[in-house]
């Protein structure tokens, strides 16, 4: 008896349109989508904060931001900075793959590494200047959460800056799909710490 | 057509070589299951647990009927009955729907768009185990007093990390799926030329995609909250507080999605692709993602009839573009694959009947959910917002089965006779509306949500409660007897002689 059953078999080899790109993509929704739930409920919460004077009594503030906190503006402020010299970084190594020169795709991915484990550097020079524990208070336990998810994205932008890096070291320098969504995500990546250096950090 | 065995080596490139493929013993298969890179065997994986952790959540509901049967006696402990109430809302939307219509989707989904593959296979597969332990440290610390609301702050704290891995593996399936419909179909196959299936799958993944991570950032406020200062977001009581929008309409619209992709499915093949207006299910199965934005926004909006006309216009606009935009969807959905059967007059499917029966009981929840938001019917924190998730819950199941029914030929390689799915999907049908309509009724009586005990209104409170607790037990029935009846007729029931034609509509009709 024939036990074997007829499915339907595997078609024909297709040529994938651009998956890395469309994947960025994918994890620049996921990643804004995030960051910008966590900061519609800080601003919501800062904005039902109830109000109190002004130290120096001429206008009333929201009692949002605890008096006793400094946030580190010229870390925070590099950090924004630093952002952009990714995205030219990034789109060096875009322009350098469409001209199969291994040698400077290599080289700008790697400066992009540089400049995100500057970024990740920063942002714990934040939390040990700032010195606050996440225990503290509503303003410090949030602060942390959103700071500290902003963090792991900027992880997840390195490991695929690290991906791209040992590809490229490798030889797929021509390989422009994967560096120009590696580009990509640096630049959603940017425009995400964008929002949130403005709520978190300027707005307070 | 390629002939390919339905053994443990059909169709995984991980498992089709070498000498140990010749000998499959139980071991191997089990191996090779839980290694699959191929999208047939994840998305079996994810449709088979999706039905096993449906017969568990059917008993939820059950229990919970009887014990609210008398009000005011109590046959569970009160504590475990809070933690069934919200186990019963988890567990029918991230347990059961999404899992299901998911799993469907990876299974179908690289068939029909003409791919070799799932895109990013092994993401999917990764997606697949953290779901699954998710769902698992979810149900222990539900188990043990940790779900919102919970006594056990560490089982609580344990509930939102299993959370995490939920939606981490949901997203991971979802990006797979949403790749493979942008990227890899067959040479000449536009977007519009994909076949209603995979639309709906991709839309749906879309919007899991955008709202999704939107449930993650507030679970990680929660999170951090709850570990560590337990104050701001309200500690233990908070958590539903914050996430519970996840667990209601109009996210659970998200999940429905693909059903409408089913039944359009199953009516364009049972037509041959005659389909008129077919751009329509497009624009029909997109209105319904809608219900995204009311997601992401975590809105509620309702309208009182009380007011003067200014008032009441002022409220109704938001309250028709929330609630009702999505319900026009299933609508368009509907009368078009009504008008392909009148036109066509094509025979009818066994898996048409608790296809369109899903759908149904999918709309007739969207449109008691639009109800409930009439705030002069007084519906609000009643068990009626039961009877809606329900409703589209079970609908999702119902669809489900029909597209197991339709597809399974396509996945497993042999047919599943006719007779058995029609009287399943009735008694399926039948269950659903046990399970739903009396909390329709009860809710127009006031029967609290999500209380046991200590309630009163003038009415048969026992009628309905009984109805309910039974309409759940044969929804536990029916999955299972067709679970078995599946697994018995995949494995040696009448092999297939479909074509791909007689599944997949022709994109050219």
């Amino acid at each position: 008896m024939n036990t074997s059953a007829t499915a339907l078999g595997a078609g024909p080899t297709v040529v994938m349109r651009r998956p890395a790109l469309v994947v960025a993509g994918l994890l620049s929704a996921v990643s804004a989508s995030l960051i910008g739930s966590m900061l519609a409920i800080w601003l919501d919460f800062r904005s039902n904060a109830p109000l109190r004077e002004s130290p120096d009594g001429s206008k009333m503030l929201r009692d949002w931001l605890p008096e006793n906190i400094k946030i580190s503006e010229v870390a925070t402020n590099t950090m924004m900075m630093t952002f952009v010299i990714t995205c030219v970084m990034a789109q060096w190594a875009v322009y350098s793959s469409r001209r199969n020169d291994s040698k400077h795709v290599s080289l700008a991915l790697g400066v992009v590494l540089l400049t995100e484990i500057a970024l990740v550097n920063a942002q714990l020079a934040v939390y040990t200047q700032m010195g606050i524990g996440v225990r503290d208070g509503s303003y410090m336990t949030m602060f942390y959460a959103v700071t500290a998810t902003m963090l792991v994205i900027i992880i997840v932008c390195m490991g695929f800056t690290l991906l791209t890096l040992f590809r490229s070291i490798a030889g797929r320098a021509g390989d422009r799909d994967l560096v120009s969504a590696h580009a990509l995500y640096c630049y959603s990546v940017a425009a995400i710490f964008a929002a949130m250096w403005l709520v978190v950090y300027v707005q307070k | 057509m390629t002939a390919l065995e339905v053994s443990t080596s059909a169709t995984s490139s991980s498992s089709s070589s070498g000498p140990m493929a010749t000998k499959p013993t139980l071991l191997l298969a089990v191996v090779a299951y839980l290694t699959a890179s191929d999208h047939k065997r994840i998305g079996r994986l994810l449709i088979s647990f999706s039905a096993i952790f449906a017969v568990g959540t059917a008993i939820e509901g059950a229990v919970l009927g009887v014990e609210r049967i008398s009000p005011s006696s109590s046959l569970v402990d009160a504590g475990i009955v809070v933690q069934l109430f919200s186990a019963l809302r988890f567990d029918l939307i991230f347990s059961v729907a999404v899992p299901l219509m998911l799993g469907l989707a990876v299974a179908v989904v690289p068939m029909q768009v003409g791919a070799r593959a799932l895109a990013f296979a092994r993401s999917a597969m990764l997606g697949f185990y953290l779901w699954l332990f998710g769902v698992i440290l979810v149900g222990s610390s539900y188990l043990n007093n940790g779900g919102p609301g919970g006594g056990d702050t560490e089982m609580v704290d344990l509930f939102l990390a299993g959370l995490g891995l939920v939606i981490a593996g949901l997203l991971l399936i979802s990006a797979a799926v949403t790749t493979t419909v942008l990227t890899s179909r067959r040479a000449g196959m536009t977007l519009i030329e994909t076949p209603i299936f995979s639309w709906s799958a991709l839309v749906a993944s879309v919007s899991l995609l955008l709202t999704l991570p939107v449930l993650a950032g507030a679970s990680i406020y929660v999170a951090v909250d709850h570990t560590y200062e337990r104050a701001t977001f309200g500690a233990t009581e908070g958590v539903n507080a914050w996430i519970g929008w996840a667990f209601t309409s109009p996210q659970i619209f998200i999940v429905a999605i693909p059903t409408l992709g089913v039944l359009a499915q199953i009516v364009a093949t049972m037509t041959r692709g005659k389909q008129p207006l077919r751009t329509g299910l497009f624009v029909g199965v997109g209105l319904m993602s809608t219900a995204v934005i009311g997601a992401v926004t975590q809105s509620s909006h309702t309208v009182n009839f009380s007011g003067n006309i200014s008032d009441i216009l002022k409220s109704m606009i938001p309250y028709l573009f929330f609630n009702d935009l999505s319900i026009l969807g299933v609508l368009v959905v509907l009368g078009l694959v009504l008008l392909a059967l009148k036109k066509e007059k094509a025979k009818l499917n066994a898996a048409f009947v608790p296809a369109f029966l899903g759908v149904g009981m999918v709309f007739t929840g969207m449109v008691g959910n639009a109800v409930s938001k009439i705030v002069n019917l007084k519906l609000s924190n009643t068990v009626f917002e039961e009877g809606v998730l329900v409703y589209i819950c079970y609908g999702v199941l119902l669809s489900g089965i029909g597209a197991v029914t339709h597809f399974g030929p396509r996945i497993w390689g042999r047919e599943i006779p006719a007779k058995p799915v029609l009287g399943l999907g009735l008694l399926g049908f039948l269950a659903t509306v046990l399970a739903s309509l009396p909390y329709f009724i009860a809710g127009f009586a006031d029967q609290p949500a999500s209380v046991a005990n200590g309630f009163d209104y003038s009415g048969p409170i026992w009628l309905w409660n009984s109805l309910v607790a039974a309409g759940h037990a044969l929804m536990a029935l029916v999955v299972t007897l067709f679970f078995a009846f599946a697994a018995k007729s995949f494995r040696s029931g009448t092999i297939s002689t479909a074509t791909s034609a007689d599944l997949f509509e022709s994109v050219n009709g």
